[in-house]
């Protein structure tokens, strides 16, 4: 068994912020709210906790305020700590900082806190990717396999419009990478980087530094595919349930996910619980003709009308006779009385007023952005 | 930062609360449940936040295991300070021996180099019997205002209840003049909150000579107070209007759940500006099946819900499966209630297991004999096999 205590974290907040442009339009990837009561990066953060890590360093180059906002000191995650703890890496350097346009950069930014760390090995994640991952056995099999750099990967058939930001992976029968790929045409089956990898502390501060001298920045297209022949990348694969945010379109379906009991006991289960910041929410009121089906409602929300196949996060309003169909309300969302709306996504605090009828459709669930009253 | 206090807070939270029965037969009355993710304890601490006081001493003594995990280093309630902020504070022994605390006056004797500690003009002391939100800080002012040496918070209560309770005499000014425990003839109605505010010089004095006193049950309500009063010392009732209620039994637990429940009743705990703190479970918001019906009720993280919900309260984790029927009842954290269960008018425990096609309590109306109809009880962890009766009124407090 490897020892966890030897690895420190990584988590990249920004990464893929454009993918998702209405969601992240005034926050990063990490904050992007999810699930009711969620944050993407909840999933890496807990995960990293849950596997035994207790330092992480947590990348952010802009639009960080909600980001800094939500995981707060680290306390919810268990990582204030005297020694080691959380620690959030804005853009950092000498009078040469540039905000960093590739993993690369962004790793050379955090040097320094690399180099403070007695870590051994460092495990990366992006946002972008919702699973309950034991980082653990990733570990071991970085170590078992001898390799210079794991990659998470999951075996699994490609959504239509979905390759072009896919970085996917071959690998041979002791699922060493042989060759990746970094959006391709493809359709069909394929080993879905999952954006996670596991490296040897040394090893990837040199890797950095002399990526920085020859101008590489990024990460999958510079390294993974130019060196997968000279340096040793192995595979790892994930067999649990995976979904990537790589549009508004997979940000709907992964919430919608959730509806399903298997999908939540993957996710969440009890011994590898997803920690969250916590806001003190007093619990959900239901009103006299109130009616929820198949939903999933977070603390805080007052629920009076009638609410279906929907995500509820906290301190949301129903008013009394609004029908909330497929729907996705992020927090302090107000639907007004006699209201009816299907298939929508709204940003937080968005208030939809009496009698309004709107519809998305299942295909093009309409986003209302942060703030707006309708 | 200073090491002085103006304010510090004594919470007396060793009570057995005997009257709770199966409740607290493992935990302190202040650990009970309340309220869908809350603990009695929360609402005293969360208005010692919201008051701005800082520094809490919370004396402990019977079954102290729950609480004191609940209560940890106070975070939650955000009273993990570099100075004062929350303290447990259980009997000890020292050079002269030790004792248990002999009644609520002596629980602070024996702390009495805790409150000095911080030099304090003042000490506030409170019980974790009571679910209510007050400014303790405009209750400290009053006291000010009126130069007292204590000040004890009232409520009016209806005239025929007021036999039930510590009864102050005060006169127009509101300065109390006699006190009375559980009157046969009460002379007003306003009853003791049990929420004192003393000189802390004042208080000490008192409360030495109170222990040198062999006859003295040591109590704030039977000594303490009416030594102060035959002293003829400044002594005020400070008006509360707000809403108030005891749990200490069965029923005023299970009435006073049920008081969220209703519009009309004054305890908001969606008011953003006096939240309830509580130490939150870390689990998923709550999931309400195609099948579920919920009406009128709360239910908050960790949920499963897959049967019929009314006029009930589901603590964290609770599940509910299908054809079950929960109808003004209140289910604590991590209870499982199986397929085609019915239960009306009950509280079950924490982690109870209710099996399938039980049926727990009953309606008033289908009690033909009043005398036998109360809120059915069943005991924390307790096991009830599928198929089994369990009578309105009845307490299981062990697996049947």
């Amino acid at each position: 068994m490897s020892d966890i205590r030897k690895a420190v974290g990584i988590v990249f907040a920004n990464m893929h912020d454009e993918l998702v442009k209405d969601l992240t339009s005034d926050r990063t990837m990490g904050s992007v709210p999810f699930g009711g009561r969620y944050r993407l990066v909840d999933f890496p953060l807990s995960n990293m906790v849950n596997a035994g890590i207790t330092k992480v360093g947590l990348i952010t180059k802009a639009n960080y305020q909600s980001l800094m906002d939500h995981v707060g000191s680290g306390r919810d995650w268990d990582l204030t700590r005297k020694r080691e703890g959380l620690h959030i890496l804005p853009p950092y350097g000498g009078h040469d900082a540039v905000m960093y346009r590739g993993k690369i950069e962004a790793l050379a930014g955090a040097l320094s806190f690399l180099r403070h760390s007695q870590a051994e090995y460092v495990i990366m994640s992006d946002c972008d990717t919702i699973l309950n991952m034991d980082f653990r056995e990733m570990l071991d099999v970085h170590l078992k396999s001898g390799a210079d750099l794991t990659v998470a990967y999951a075996h699994a058939t490609l959504l239509p419009g979905q390759s072009r930001n896919t970085v996917l992976f071959e690998v041979d029968e002791t699922r060493r990478v042989t060759s990746v790929l970094c959006g391709t045409v493809a359709n069909g089956p394929g080993n879905i980087s999952l954006n996670i990898m596991v490296a040897g502390k040394s090893f990837l501060e040199e890797l950095v530094q002399e990526s920085m001298a020859r101008g590489y920045y990024n990460l999958d297209r510079d390294i993974l595919q130019r060196s997968c022949g000279e340096i040793h990348i192995q595979g790892y694969e994930f067999k649990g349930y995976f979904r990537k945010i790589q549009s508004t379109k997979s940000f709907y379906d992964a919430n919608m996910d959730l509806l399903n009991r298997d999908v939540r006991a993957q996710l969440f289960p009890e011994n590898r619980a997803i920690y969250t910041k916590v806001r003190d929410e007093a619990p959900v009121r239901y009103g006299m003709q109130a009616a929820a089906r198949n939903c999933l409602i977070a603390d805080g929300c007052t629920i009076e009308g009638e609410v279906e196949n929907s995500i509820i996060f906290r301190g949301v309003y129903v008013q009394k006779g609004a029908r909330v169909r497929n729907s996705i309300l992020m927090q302090g969302t107000v639907v007004g009385q006699k209201s009816d709306i299907q298939y929508m996504i709204t940003d937080k605090d968005v208030t939809i007023t009496d009698y309004r009828t709107i519809a998305g459709s299942f295909a093009y669930p309409v986003f209302v952005s942060k703030g707006s009253v309708i | 930062m200073t090491t002085k206090k103006e304010c510090v807070a004594m919470l007396l939270a060793g009570g057995q609360g005997s009257r709770l029965y199966v409740l607290t037969q493992q935990m302190a009355k202040p650990a009970v449940p309340f309220g869908g993710k809350y603990r009695i304890i929360d609402f005293p601490l969360s208005n010692c936040t919201n008051s701005g006081i800082d520094t809490v001493g919370v004396l402990t003594q019977y079954q102290p295991l729950v609480l004191n995990a609940y209560l940890g280093n106070g975070q939650p309630w955000d009273l993990d300070r570099v100075y004062g902020g929350l303290h447990v504070l259980p009997p000890y022994q020292s050079t002269k021996g030790g004792t248990w605390y002999k009644g609520t006056a002596n629980a602070i004797y024996q702390n009495i180099s805790f409150v000095d500690a911080y030099d304090p003009e003042y000490v506030i002391i409170l019980s974790g019997d009571h679910i209510y939100k007050m400014d303790y800080a405009e209750m400290l002012s009053y006291h000010k205002r009126h130069r007292a040496d204590a000040t004890i918070a009232v409520i009016e209560v209806e005239m025929q209840e007021a036999s039930r309770f510590g009864i102050m005499n005060a006169d127009d000014e509101d300065r109390i003049f006699e006190f009375e425990e559980k009157p046969k003839n009460p002379k007003s109605n306003l009853a003791s909150m049990g929420i004192y505010i003393f000189n802390w010089n004042k208080l000490k004095q008192y409360l030495v000579d109170d222990e040198n006193d062999p006859h003295s049950s040591n109590d704030f309500g039977k000594n303490i107070i009416p030594a102060m009063l035959n002293a003829n010392e400044r002594m005020f009732a400070y008006h509360f209007n707000g809403y108030w209620k005891d749990v200490g039994t069965i029923d005023s637990l299970w009435e006073a759940n049920m008081d969220l429940l209703n519009p009309n009743i004054p305890l908001d705990l969606y008011d953003k500006s006096w939240r309830i703190y509580s130490r939150n479970p870390v689990a998923p918001p709550h999931y309400m099946s195609p099948m579920a019906r919920v009406e009128s009720s709360m239910v908050t993280e960790g949920c499963n819900v897959y049967g019929n919900v009314d006029f009930s309260i589901l603590f964290p984790g609770v599940t509910i499966e299908e054809e079950a029927v929960i109808t003004d009842s209140i289910i604590m954290p991590g209870a499982v209630i199986k397929k085609g269960a019915v239960v009306e008018y009950s509280i079950v425990g924490e982690h109870a297991v209710i099996g399938e096609n039980v049926h727990i309590g009953a309606r008033p109306e289908a009690v033909e004999n009043k005398e036998n109809w109360g809120v059915a009880v069943i005991g924390p962890q307790v096991h009830v096999s599928d198929g089994k009766v369990v009578a309105p009124k009845q307490m299981v407090a062990d697996n049947i």
